[in-house]
């Protein structure tokens, strides 16, 4: 359920009346939403859920305690507010306490889309349904997943904070399989705004993969230059190359001297140039492309900060606490993430490739060694050999063991970004790209 | 598709909220769920759905509480007590499935929420091609289970858990570790199942899963590492905290590894991560090649989990998965080829029903009483894991009952119940088995792990690493991660110990499903060797 902003906060003031507490604080927060699941060109699953619960922070000196509700009568309300009361009496002192942010000056980002608020299980069925009959007709089989919601976020403190946004979000990928088994292609969106979703589009893009990766040849594992497409850089819903680095980017343990961030002999690398020149990688919650809610779950302002320029280290992310402690910006993780680019499509990065490797997607990315940022994974739905500026043939599926940081600075190529997985992510051409073995998987 | 590594996560960000559910105060945890009241709600939905059309429906009304605490070096860094209160409706309009839930616990809302289930269903049966056929199942009546626990984790104070954590991490610091992060899980799930089938099941399911990180740094040079805690989730209560001398079991000589059964010693445990992760850093790194891997049960669980669990889901084998976690080369074709899966040491078991594993349960989340099954005979495919909608697909009249949902507001669906290595027929413990090997390495504990789409190509790191050489344990050593292709490598399994070097590997996050869902999942074996398994070196320069 979206609550108003004056619903919201009216809620919350209450909330903050019914407070004894040193310091008091109260999130409510509210999704409305659904999904739909196919597989052998049919449905599997679908549902919808509808939900709105209240946080309450209260503290005593330096004792904390939380509680939450989902009833908004004033008994509950009132209620809730003295559990969280008893807890933070009875709770030890937190050594790293920081008080409650006061008013806060938050960026207007369009974060919500009255299109994707609106979507009934019909759609849902009408878009999986296209990809479907796309499908039947084409004599391949698709698995697709489609999730939308809509929601909002109301902050208030006894110090000042007020917080309020709505968003939306709608998330599809669509795998295609050739029937024999023996072809696999993959696509995937995501929209903050649905006008320009077409479950028709991003089926035949599968699709197209799926028949094309027929017949692949093995070759033999090693270090190839490859094309990673944006889907083989992030993923929505696991671990990527290029989502473990940014997640390495916590001052405390980077302070700590567990994290490719530490230095030698202690403290960090902020500063140093640890990526080729051409990296860039920043976060903006105003961009119109990837906008995300203006303000941390903490409150702390979302606002627009550079994490890599031309490859060198510029920022952390760290606690309210840690960034006090060190005296460092204080700046909460970025919700995404944007790696500037060029204007090339991936097609024009095939065309300058005398041999390589083009990959859709990575999957099953784990960490080998947290020191080097290590990653191991698998190539798949749509791996492809090219030579001389064309896509010569379909090949196996390889695994990779490789690391981000080694990948960034054996660039080749940056493509033109695209929005995945709430991030905004250019193709990426790297040489010397590591493969270890071969998979029979398809 | 495989454990979703919020394990990891969560010891790093105490705050992420696991598994859903809403935080409350401790007291809240011990309120009883009423059956009564559950059974009048259930039937509000049941008959709604009924009225609207429904061929079959089913309801869960669920009580999730889950209790976190996270400390880390000397103190606490949070508490956080969950509940999670709410009903799923599940109903069967035309051949489709519509499922909805709502968290307003009255019979006009779960009334309302049938309704709602089948008027999704509606939209979603015209667009169906293959309508739903479920096995036929016969009403229990009104049933209940338990876990049979011993103390319940919930009664047990905070302060008491918390002291055991930080004393936990004391030794870890007196015994030369820099940092670690410590975790005691509890969850309990009350649910109750209610069906057009005319069952009535009440269940009370108890989890708990105490762990930890221990790191090592070393400041002049710049290097680090990490050790797990080498206990396990289990189906236990607060008991599994309580060490016995008869649930350790002792791992080969020159190393001081130690096994756990039925109960952990945590402060044994962490005093011994540090000292091993402290060696790490030292430790000379391995030479690639072809080595005979020995590996624990701590270990060869997660190996099991991930080439044997997943490729023999039913729905996964059949493609419903195919979107995310992927499809399986053990399909109906490659089993009626009659390839041998592994050596004829190989059997393997999935059940439901194993003491002290976390996926005991007395029904699954469609009603079915559990069972136990074989997977693989002898090294010979037998059979797959399968639930209600998919037995009549590999032509049987029954479900295996491992359907489940995570909660009362996610759709329930096929996932894995526990699947064990069974142990060697012959008399024979790990140093026997050391004995006989030329050029090997000795894996405790589970740790990077990755296997493809179709769970052929694998590759797994582990916690410690100890060189074999003529028989003997020589030294730890670092830097490994073995890979190998699922058929070939259970096809070099050469030996596996007897009965009482049996323990549980377990987990609380296998992740699968889109939306995606976390489910426990246990797997039993005893230690067991594999001949010639292709070992890379992880080590690189950045």
């Amino acid at each position: 359920m979206i609550l108003s902003k004056d619903e919201a906060q009216s809620i919350l003031q209450k909330v903050l009346g019914f407070s004894t507490a040193d310091e008091c604080e109260a999130t409510l927060s509210g999704t409305t939403g659904g999904n739909i699941r196919t597989a052998r060109n049919t449905v599997s699953t679908a549902g919808a859920l509808d939900n709105v619960s209240l946080t309450v922070e209260a503290r005593f000196g330096k004792r904390a305690g939380i509680a939450t509700c989902n009833q908004f009568d004033d008994a509950t309300l009132r209620r809730c507010v003295q559990r969280a009361e008893e807890v933070a009496r009875l709770a030890p002192e937190s050594p790293e306490y920081v008080p409650m942010l006061g008013a806060q000056q938050y960026l207007s980002t369009p974060a919500f889309a009255a299109s994707t608020a609106g979507i009934t299980p019909d759609y849902r069925a009408t878009q999986a349904g296209k990809g479907m009959a796309l499908c039947e007709q084409r004599k391949v089989s698709s698995a697709a997943f489609l999730e939308d919601q809509a929601g909002f976020v109301a902050k208030r403190n006894k110090k000042g904070l007020e917080a309020y946004q709505q968003f939306t979000n709608l998330d599809y990928s669509v795998t295609v399989r050739t029937p024999d088994g023996t072809g696999s292609g993959y696509a995937t969106a995501d929209f903050t705004d649905i006008s320009k979703f077409d479950a028709g589009r991003l089926t035949q893009i599968a699709a197209d993969k799926a028949t094309s990766s027929v017949g692949a040849k093995a070759i033999e594992p090693g270090k190839y230059t490859v094309i990673l497409e944006p889907a083989a850089l992030v993923a929505n819903s696991d671990a990527s190359l290029l989502g473990a680095l940014m997640n390495a980017f916590d001052a405390r343990s980077a302070d700590e001297g567990r994290s490719f961030l530490s230095k030698k002999g202690g403290g960090n690398r902020k500063g140093e140039k640890l990526f080729d020149e051409r990296v860039t990688i920043y976060s903006d919650p105003a961009s119109a492309d990837i906008p995300t809610l203006a303000f941390a779950g903490d409150g702390r302002p979302r606002q627009k900060v550079t994490w890599i320029e031309k490859g060198v280290v510029k920022n952390l992310f760290s606690s309210r606490f840690w960034a006090q402690k060190q005296g460092i910006p204080d700046l909460p993780p970025p919700s995404g993430f944007i790696m500037s680019g060029g204007t090339q499509s991936t097609a024009d990065l095939i065309k300058s490739t005398q041999k390589g490797i083009l990959v859709t997607r990575l999957w099953y990315i784990r960490p080998v060694d947290p020191q080097t940022l290590l990653y191991t994974g698998l190539t798949r739905d749509g791996t492809f050999y090219i030579e001389n500026g064309k896509i010569k043939h379909p090949i196996k599926n390889f695994r990779f063991n490789e690391s981000p940081i080694i990948m960034l600075n054996n660039l080749e190529a940056i493509g033109r970004p695209q929005r995945i997985g709430g991030n905004l992510v250019p193709p990426l051409k790297i040489r010397d790209f590591t493969f270890t073995s071969l998979s029979d998987a398809v | 598709m495989g454990l979703t590594g919020l394990a990891a996560g969560a010891l790093l960000l105490p705050r992420m909220p696991l598994l859903g559910g809403t935080e409350v105060d401790v007291a809240r945890l011990l309120e009883p769920f009423d059956a009564a009241l559950n059974k009048r709600l259930a039937d509000a939905a049941l008959n709604a759905a009924k009225a609207a059309g429904a061929t079959y429906a089913d309801v869960r009304i669920g009580r999730y509480l889950n209790q976190y605490l996270f400390t880390r070096e000397r103190q606490v860094q949070n508490i956080v007590s969950t509940e999670s209160l709410g009903a799923g409706v599940r109903v069967l309009v035309g051949g489709a499935w519509g499922f909805w839930a709502t968290n307003q616990l009255t019979e006009a809302e779960l009334a309302k929420a049938a309704t709602t289930a089948t008027q999704i269903a509606k939209a979603n049966a015209k667009i169906q091609k293959e309508p739903v056929q479920l096995a036929p199942q016969k009403g229990y009546g009104e049933v209940a289970w338990k876990t049979p626990i011993q103390q319940n984790a919930l009664e047990v104070p905070v302060k008491q858990k918390v002291e055991l954590l930080l004393a936990a991490n004391a030794k870890a610091l007196d015994a030369g570790a820099s940092y670690i992060n410590s975790a005691l899980f509890q969850v309990n799930e009350q649910k109750y199942f209610a069906s057009t089938d005319g069952s009535y099941i009440d269940q009370d399911v108890h989890r708990i899963w105490p762990t930890f990180t221990v790191t090592v740094v070393d400041k002049a040079s710049g290097k680090f590492r990490s050790r797990e805690a080498l206990s396990s989730p289990m189906g236990l209560g607060y008991e599994y905290l309580v060490p016995k001398a008869a649930d350790k079991v002792k791992g080969p000589a020159g190393t001081d590894v130690i096994g756990y059964k039925q109960s952990y010693d945590l402060l044994e445990d962490a005093a011994l991560a540090a000292r091993q992760a402290k060696a790490k850093l030292t430790a000379p790194s391995v030479v690639p090649g072809k080595y005979d891997l020995v590996l624990d049960p701590a270990h060869l669980g997660l190996t099991i989990h991930e080439s044997v669990g997943h490729p023999l889901e039913l729905d996964r084998v059949l493609g419903y998965e195919a979107n995310f976690a992927g499809t399986s080369f053990a399909t109906l074709d490659w089993k009626k080829q009659g390839k041998p899966y592994g050596s004829k040491l190989v059997n393997i078991v999935a059940d439901k029903l194993q003491p002290g594993s976390v996926g005991a349960v007395g029904y699954d989340d469609e009603g079915v009483k559990t069972r136990e099954w074989d997977l693989i005979r002898d090294g010979q495919l037998v059979d797959y894991q399968k639930i209600r909608d998919q037995a009549h697909i590999v032509g049987q009249d029954h479900s295996d009952g491992c359907c489940y949902s995570q909660s009362w507001q996610d759709v329930q669906f096929q996932r894995m119940p526990n699947v064990s290595l069974r142990p060697g027929k012959q008399k024979m413990s790990v140093d026997e088995m050391i004995k006989g090997v030329d050029k090997g390495i000795y894996i405790a504990g589970a740790g990077s792990y990755s296997i493809d789409q179709q769970r052929y190509n694998f590759q797994f790191g582990g916690q410690t690493f100890y060189a074999i050489e003529k028989g003997k344990i020589t030294g730890q050593i670092e830097d490994v991660a073995y890979q190998a292709n699922t058929q070939e490598f259970w096809n070099s399994c050469a030996a596996i110990c007897d009965q009482s070097d049996y323990r549980l590997f377990g987990t609380f996050f296998d992740g699968k499903g889109q939306p995606s869902q976390s489910s426990a999942v246990s797997h039993g074996s005893s230690t067991t060797r594999f001949n010639g398994v292709n070992v890379i070196n992880t080590a690189r320069k950045v």
